[in-house]
């Protein structure tokens, strides 16, 4: 009788796709933990050099990042093609970098003033003449610790 | 009249929603990876007090041109020699103060490590950065030369044999390291006494 018809035997039953939420959830939930949204927009070239002896930068202290590079292609037109300082979200000549010390102390909490690291990231490509000068400038602003942020490897690669 | 049951939500389109939000996660990810050789600039002074003097063998002069060439005591080098030039002249124990130096214990190079061995960085305006950093980098390196070896000999007196001075480091950091780690301090500090990174930088 038609409708007790029996399944054909080698039919395969449909896969079960009712924890597939639960997965992509999971990934989602990883992904939302691991995620630090990048604070900000570079608009410069960055590529860091690699170094083998490097230290772990501590999140527990306070960190200002320093950009230094060549501007991207959208902006060569305007800015050209020298190495120049990005704070923040745009372009900085040097005399900006007391005020903006100034500006992330006044940011933090008092105790943790003395605890400010500022990390230099440099492209590899640039001189060493504005590195020199942000340096000097930092020596003035009193921010004293700094970090030379670079990626992991052989020094080896650095000349290529 | 029978109550009617409320219908299901359908929960079919929940995977494409979770999906969506994954990938926006996914493209926004910037693992961190920010790690670094740590420095620390050295204060401006405005007292004009005297330097001291420092005898020309305790310092170990690396220029670096503005065509990221190498010049170390005079001669040229190459990056890759760089470590184990700077090794030697920590190393070297010219006074025989230093107990723990395997040197040449060379008079015409420095004294010791402790208090009298000087490196100085000198570059120009043109100097490339990648070339600055991976001298940077091979004067760390030396140093931690130095005080991996004085950490393998005096931590297997105080109880952590077979442990580097990088190792320490990170032992002391993690915190799900059982050890002493009071004791452990007192070490490090000790090594970063007796083998001080004395890196001086010449503005040019």
């Amino acid at each position: 009788m038609a409708k007790f018809n029996k399944k054909k035997d080698g039919d395969l039953p449909p896969v079960n796709t009712a924890a597939l939420p639960d997965i992509v959830f999971m990934l989602l939930f990883f992904f939302m933990v691991a995620t630090v949204m990048r604070e900000n927009t570079l608009k410069i070239a960055n590529i860091l050099p690699l170094a083998n002896q490097v230290e772990k930068l501590d999140k527990k202290n306070p960190i200002s990042y320093i950009y230094i590079g060549k501007p991207s292609d959208n902006y060569t037109s305007k800015f050209g093609t020298e190495a120049r300082i990005q704070l923040n979200d745009d372009f900085a000549d040097v005399s900006e970098i007391i005020p903006f010390i100034n500006q992330e102390r006044a940011a933090l909490r008092e105790e943790l003033i003395p605890f400010l690291t500022v990390s230099l990231k440099v492209d590899k490509k640039s001189n060493m003449g504005i590195v020199g000068d942000v340096k000097q400038e930092l020596r003035k602003a009193n921010a004293l610790k700094i970090n030379y942020t670079t990626g992991t490897g052989d020094v080896s690669a650095n000349t290529e | 009249m029978a109550k009617r049951a409320a219908p299901e939500v359908n929960a079919g389109s929940m995977a494409d929603i979770a999906f969506l939000l994954l990938i926006f996660f996914l493209v926004t990810t910037t693992i961190p990876k920010d790690s670094g050789i740590s420095r620390k600039l050295p204060p401006i002074d405005d007292t004009e007090t005297e330097p001291p003097i420092i005898r020309q063998k305790n310092i170990f002069t690396v220029l670096i041109n503005n065509r990221d060439q190498l010049m170390v005591e005079e001669n040229l080098m190459e990056i890759k020699d760089l470590r184990a030039a700077a090794v030697e002249f920590l190393d070297n124990n010219g006074d025989g103060t230093c107990s723990f130096c395997q040197g040449k214990r060379d008079p015409s190079s420095s004294d010791n490590p402790t208090d009298k061995a000087v490196i100085s960085l000198a570059n120009e305006r043109e100097t490339s950065y990648a070339a600055y950093i991976s001298v940077q980098n091979e004067l760390v390196a030396a140093y931690n030369e130095l005080r991996n070896r004085r950490a393998l000999e005096i931590g297997s007196q105080k109880g952590f044999p077979n442990m580097n001075f990088l190792e320490m480091q990170a032992k002391l950091e993690d915190v799900r390291w059982g050890g002493n780690k009071t004791k452990l301090k007192e070490v490090i500090e000790q090594i970063q006494v007796e083998i001080p990174q004395k890196l001086s930088e010449v503005a040019k």
